[in-house]
């Protein structure tokens, strides 16, 4: 599995690279939601909205969780850089889903917010995976992250809690599984499988 | 003969309107799915990774404008007719809301048979031109409500199954009524694969109780919006059942059959403790996951314009109360 050959990308290439992350993860979700309100989505736009940044969330949280593996496995030790703009925008594509779920699926009825994170187990889980999410988002900022020190790496271990939950949400939430929901059970394992031995790490602790 | 088939030069305005605008926000969203399908986000546009090779020089399905008696006045503001075209749930073309849309255009309806039989005297067979000449066509102007929570106001066409099965001459001994939709795996996607279909055990199957199916709400459509149905819509007839979840409004119809138990229905066999066989729109009856006190409208396609209501039992249509009284509609949901 060990490739012998580190990979190492001038400088600039690795910068562009995290630029176009920042670039993309912004301007898609602005984009969607200039279509929406400007009326461009055909069928229903808040379904849409909360498709996109639901999936969004999920695409993100898990393609952060597959940058250190793929450091370790490629030698290619420069691509961590990535890992915090994965993960901070994954918890905001999260925070942007429930806030069009409040906004715009239930418009503003907090009395029904309330009801439904409580009652709908599905939501329930949804809703426990953002505070989590919501929590490693507010630990990323520098000054956060130095004043915890070591907390910071028990502290994002809750990741490790969050992803199966934001995946079962997810699950949950569907009528029946199809194609879709298979590979990201699939994308899941095999994220797990990578970090088996971390995450045993974590459990002895 | 009710059906027109206007030359191009006869074409309404908004028929070419709404269709350029149309094809110019498809090809819209599914560059958004281009972008995205590298990184699995394409889910809402785009259902499989190499979709949009496929459907790019797609031609839409051609409906044709309708004879009918117009609906007289109604109050309700209208779901707009492209997003009834491209928001539905039909699993045999994919999960997807917007899969429908995308993988149906081809669809053929005509040549079409459906059968009228089982506990009935004189068994029918409609092919397609029947569809559209064997009864007065009427508009008539229904809420859908869908168990998801969200709700349109369609313009329907069609007549009354009540006609139907009185042709038929039913059986003293036939008490309900049992639904099949077309099953063909060559033009329908889902019914190929269990992961497109998503699980369903095709073909799908529904099914009435005998006096529902003949209360005259009863709709079976043959178009909307003026002009025959969509594929997606369930072209070429289909069932319109505007008191219970829209799910019961079966699609594509080949086969209505008279019995004398209980039929199964397709998503009370996948999921029976979330999906009864009555399926009553009913607010105080929440589905296992969701509440369904209330309901968001789709009347307009901009974010803003939704509007967010309290469901009704039985879905606002008071006179089907009869049909229930006595049952305990939370044990017979």
């Amino acid at each position: 599995m060990i490739i012998s050959n580190p990979i190492r990308l001038p400088f600039w290439q690795i910068k562009t690279l995290q630029s176009l992350l920042h670039l993309t993860a912004v301007a898609w979700v602005g984009y969607v939601f200039y279509l929406a309100l400007s009326g461009q989505i055909l069928g229903d736009p808040v379904q849409y909205l909360i498709d996109f940044t639901g999936l969004g969330a999920i695409n993100l949280l898990f393609m952060s969780l597959a940058i250190s593996p793929s450091a370790r496995i490629f030698k290619f030790s420069q691509i961590m850089i990535l890992r915090r703009p994965l993960g901070v925008y994954a918890a905001v594509y999260g925070l942007l889903h429930f806030a069009v779920f409040v906004a715009f699926e239930l418009q503003f009825e907090m009395a029904l917010v309330f009801s439904e994170v409580i009652d709908r187990p599905y939501i329930t889980v949804g809703f426990s995976a953002l505070v989590i999410l919501s929590v490693l988002l507010i630990s990323s900022l520098n000054r956060v992250k130095r004043a915890l020190g070591r907390r910071w790496q028990q502290i994002h271990n809750w990741v490790y809690v969050a992803a199966p939950l934001v995946l079962l949400h997810f699950i949950w939430s569907l009528k029946t599984l199809d194609l879709a929901s298979w590979l990201y059970i699939m994308s899941f394992v095999v994220l797990i499988i990578f970090r088996i031995k971390n995450i045993q790490k974590i459990i002895k602790k | 003969m009710l059906i027109k088939t206007p030359s191009s030069s006869a074409s309404s305005e908004n028929q070419v309107t709404e269709e350029a605008v149309f094809n110019s926000r498809r090809s819209l969203l599914k560059q958004i799915g281009f972008i995205g399908a590298g990184a699995l986000l394409s889910k809402t546009t785009n259902a499989g990774p190499f979709d949009w090779f496929k459907s790019e020089s797609k031609e839409m399905f051609s409906r044709s404008a309708l004879s009918f008696t117009k609906s007289p006045s109604d109050a309700q503001i209208q779901t707009p007719e492209v997003q009834a075209l491209n928001y539905n749930n039909f699993f045999e073309f994919g999960t997807s809301k917007s899969d429908p849309a995308t993988h149906a255009q081809s669809f053929k309806v005509d040549p079409w048979t459906i059968v009228i039989d089982g506990l009935v005297e004189k068994p029918i067979e409609l092919g397609y031109e029947d569809l559209f000449t064997m009864f007065d066509l009427q508009e008539r102007i229904y809420r859908l409500r869908c168990v998801e929570a969200w709700s349109m106001v369609i313009p329907w066409i069609g007549f009354s199954l009540s006609g139907l099965i009185n042709k038929a001459k039913p059986l003293s001994s036939a008490k309900y009524v049992a639904f099949e939709t077309l099953y063909d795996p060559e033009q329908m996607r889902g019914q190929r694969s269990r992961f497109v279909g998503g699980g369903v055990d095709y073909p799908y199957v529904e099914g009435l109780r005998l006096d529902e199916a003949m209360h005259p709400l009863t709709t079976l459509s043959v178009g909307m919006y003026g002009k025959t149905l969509s594929p997606q819509n369930g072209a070429p007839i289909r069932l319109v059942m505007p008191w219970k979840y829209g799910f019961k409004s079966i699609k594509s119809l080949v086969k209505i059959k008279l019995v004398d138990k209980m039929p199964p229905t397709s998503w009370n066999r996948l999921a029976p403790d979330e999906y009864g066989f009555y399926a009553n729109v009913n607010p105080n009856v929440s589905h296992p996951r969701w509440s369904q006190a209330r309901e968001r409208r789709i009347v307009g396609s901009g974010l803003l314009a939704q509007d967010r209501i309290d469901t009704k039992l039985f879905n606002g249509y008071d006179e089907v109360a009869e049909l229930y009284r006595g049952m305990d509609l939370a044990k017979f949901y």
